[in-house]
């Protein structure tokens, strides 16, 4: 099993001091190399379930595991540089930063996971996305589908075991939307890496063989 | 890519307002290095002009005053010793140089001190390992030090000041001509002959004259009888016959000499003084051997003539008593002054802190570490003091280089732009402390950056 969520519950406090539960989920698996797209209403805690898994929120019960390794149980540093070296995150919003070029946008994921010698590496990915000849090219100077693609360059960098995508393709023209979904998918393939991919497009769930509806697995405040 | 280089880029990405941080501290530093390495100079320069000389001899009175009087050319001649008791104390096994030094007049251009001395003067060490040149600014001229008692070799700020060059001639003033009408010109008319090279020293801003010279100019006799009083008082003090005393011949019964004069036409003619009735201002004072001169003081000391005093001791106390008290004052201010700059910085970054928030949690995301994102904030307030305090450094000794002909010109004071003082060497480093600590509170904001919030904003 590549991922295996058990009794994990996660709630905000809200202004009033009132408690709001947001996850719930009994079981959730994801076997190595599977590539499930989740689907869910807007607000149904499906960034949350996202940000639970990477280590990003921490759970407030349950027991998060990647690859066999119980994410709650591990320090704070542990986890990171555990998600730095196995989880691949790609964002709706691309969450590139400004100051680094596309190839150091890349460098930098890598830097973060020890792995500072992988320029070759950083530049074979952004090949294979298409931009090797954008390489020392700022956000601000690519297009928003290009943006896109070293957002999934950088993802591939660390070798990921599991790839989290939060809406990909929702903020990307159609015609880019086909070329980063076919990108993660082939990456995903050709590496075995686990993908699960949170979009509430139709089209792009359309395409997975396995589809999730969160609120079937995630019953928050009991609701059953 | 290491943290540095992250810290680096993100200070690049708000280049304008990281340039202008960096810059207010580099005007603090470049301020604290132009007064340190001024007052490296002036350290420097007063103490290496007062170490010319072991012991300066002149009468009793105040010690500063003497020193500041006679190697500084600063404030009035303090009184004068008899020309006797320079003779006798020439005669000291001790001492390897005796050079006498009669002061109180001055040019009428630019009233500039007049020295009375000896051509052996010229001869000593004006300081450890420099001895006086001569600047040439027509390799055509034959310069050459006093030989004769009309004679005079000025500083070099004295002949750039009045225009004087070699064959220049002037006239001496009596005392300072301060406009109070005490002092009058008189009219023994001495030649230059020769122009020193720039030393540093208040030698550059005098004018050396022939002792003989000196004695002949009308006035600078003691009367006959004051001689003779002050000698049968200094024999009392001693425990000897007053009645020994010689009583001086008057300059009318001395044979009148025309020889002494050079063949110059001078106005007067007055034949060289008698011994009893010629007095120096003080006597410069070169030991055999440095262990010999606390003795030689001792002697000189216990007897009623004159007072011996270290130069470099009087120096050191001056220094010690006002100037150093100065140059903390002067320390605490810029200190002050960086550590504002210092405040620029950190308000500089934490004001950016509130833009940066999902910069850092993207770095988060990516599995840095909350050290590693408190690191890469620390680092840019590093990289900003340091980047300006060594561009501090170089602006401060930059403004020195082009202050210092200008200095020069004023003062005298050579300046090297390039010397450095070791102060500056814990410079950096206090920046570097003064940098971590500034740069904790936007690290700790960074450090407590939600993360999945500051995303989802």
């Amino acid at each position: 099993m590549s991922l295996v969520l058990t009794g994990v519950r996660k709630s905000y406090i809200e202004p009033d001091g009132t408690k709001l539960p947001i996850l719930d989920v009994e079981h959730f698996a994801l076997n190595k190399g599977e590539q499930v797209v989740l689907v869910g209403e807007s607000g149904g805690g499906k960034t949350t379930l996202l940000n639970v898994i990477s280590g990003i929120t921490s759970a407030d019960a349950g027991k998060v595991e990647v690859d066999g390794y119980d994410l709650t149980a591990m320090m704070e540093a542990k986890r990171d540089r555990f998600r730095a070296e196995r989880i691949g995150f790609v964002f709706q919003t691309f969450n590139l930063l400004d100051a680094f070029s596309a190839l150091e946008n890349v460098l930098l994921g890598m830097s973060f996971a020890g792995n500072s010698g992988g320029k070759s590496r950083a530049k074979e990915l952004l090949e294979r996305v298409g931009l090797g000849h954008r390489l020392g090219h700022r956000p601000g100077m690519l297009s928003v589908g290009e943006q896109q693609r070293v957002a999934v360059a950088r993802s591939l960098a660390n070798q990921p075991s599991l790839l989290l995508a939060d809406e990909p393709t929702a903020n990307v023209d159609v015609k880019n939307q086909e070329t980063i979904l076919k990108l993660i998918r082939e990456a995903c393939r050709e590496n075995d890496v686990s993908l699960l991919l949170v979009t509430h497009s139709q089209d792009v769930a359309g395409q997975f063989e396995r589809v999730e509806q969160l609120g079937e697995f995630n019953k928050p405040g009991g609701a059953k | 890519m290491n943290l540095i280089t992250i810290a680096w880029k993100s200070i690049r990405q708000r280049a304008l307002a990281s340039m202008l941080t960096a810059l207010s501290v580099a005007l603090g530093v470049a301020l604290m290095v132009t007064v340190l390495v001024m007052y490296g100079v002036i350290d420097q320069s007063f103490n290496q002009t007062a170490s010319g000389y072991d012991l300066i001899v002149g009468a009793k009175g105040s010690p500063l005053q003497l020193v500041l009087n006679t190697v500084f050319h600063f404030g009035k001649p303090v009184e004068n010793i008899p020309y006797l008791y320079y003779k006798e104390i020439k005669e000291n096994p001790r001492i390897a140089h005796a050079i006498p030094l009669a002061m109180g007049d001055t040019t009428q251009e630019g009233g500039f001190r007049i020295v009375g001395t000896i051509p052996e003067f010229f001869g000593v060490e004006y300081m450890p390992g420099k001895k006086y040149g001569f600047y040439r600014r027509d390799g055509a001229q034959q310069d050459k030090f006093i030989s004769r008692p009309f004679e005079a070799v000025i500083g070099s700020s004295v002949a750039r000041a009045n225009n004087w060059d070699i064959g220049s001639t002037f006239k001496p003033v009596h005392g300072v001509d301060d406009g109070s009408g005490d002092a009058h010109v008189h009219d023994e008319e001495f030649t230059i002959v020769g122009v020193l090279a720039p030393t540093g020293t208040p030698n550059d801003k005098a004018v050396f004259v022939h002792l003989d010279g000196f004695f002949m100019i009308e006035g600078h006799e003691k009367p006959a009888d004051e001689a003779a009083a002050k000698a049968k008082a200094l024999a009392i003090a001693r425990g000897e016959d007053p009645d020994a005393v010689v009583e001086p011949k008057t300059p009318d019964e001395e044979q009148h000499s025309t020889d002494a004069h050079g063949g110059h036409d001078h106005g007067h003619h007055h034949g060289p003084l008698p011994d009893e009735q010629k007095e120096v201002t003080a006597i410069l004072i070169r030991c055999k051997s440095e262990i010999v001169t606390p003795q030689l003081q001792a002697v000189i000391n216990d007897r009623p003539e004159a007072q011996a005093v270290s130069p470099v001791g009087q120096i050191r106390n001056l220094f010690s008593l006002f100037i150093d008290n100065v140059r903390l004052l002067l320390l605490v201010l810029i200190t002050l002054i960086i550590v504002v700059s210092g405040v620029g910085v950190f308000v500089s970054i934490y004001n950016s802190m509130s833009d940066r928030r999902r910069e850092i949690a993207i770095m988060r995301a990516l599995g840095a570490r909350r050290g590693s994102v408190f690191s890469i904030i620390l680092s840019e307030s590093i990289l900003l003091c340091v980047g300006g305090g060594l561009a501090g450094v170089l602006l401060g000794h930059l403004l020195i280089l082009a202050a210092a002909p200008y200095i020069e010109l004023q003062s005298g004071l050579i300046i090297n732009p390039w010397s450095f003082e070791p102060v500056e060497l814990v410079l950096i480093p206090g920046l570097v402390v003064l940098a971590s600590l500034i740069g904790m509170v936007p690290g700790m904001t960074a450090y407590r950056t939600d993360v999945a919030k500051s995303l989802a904003n």
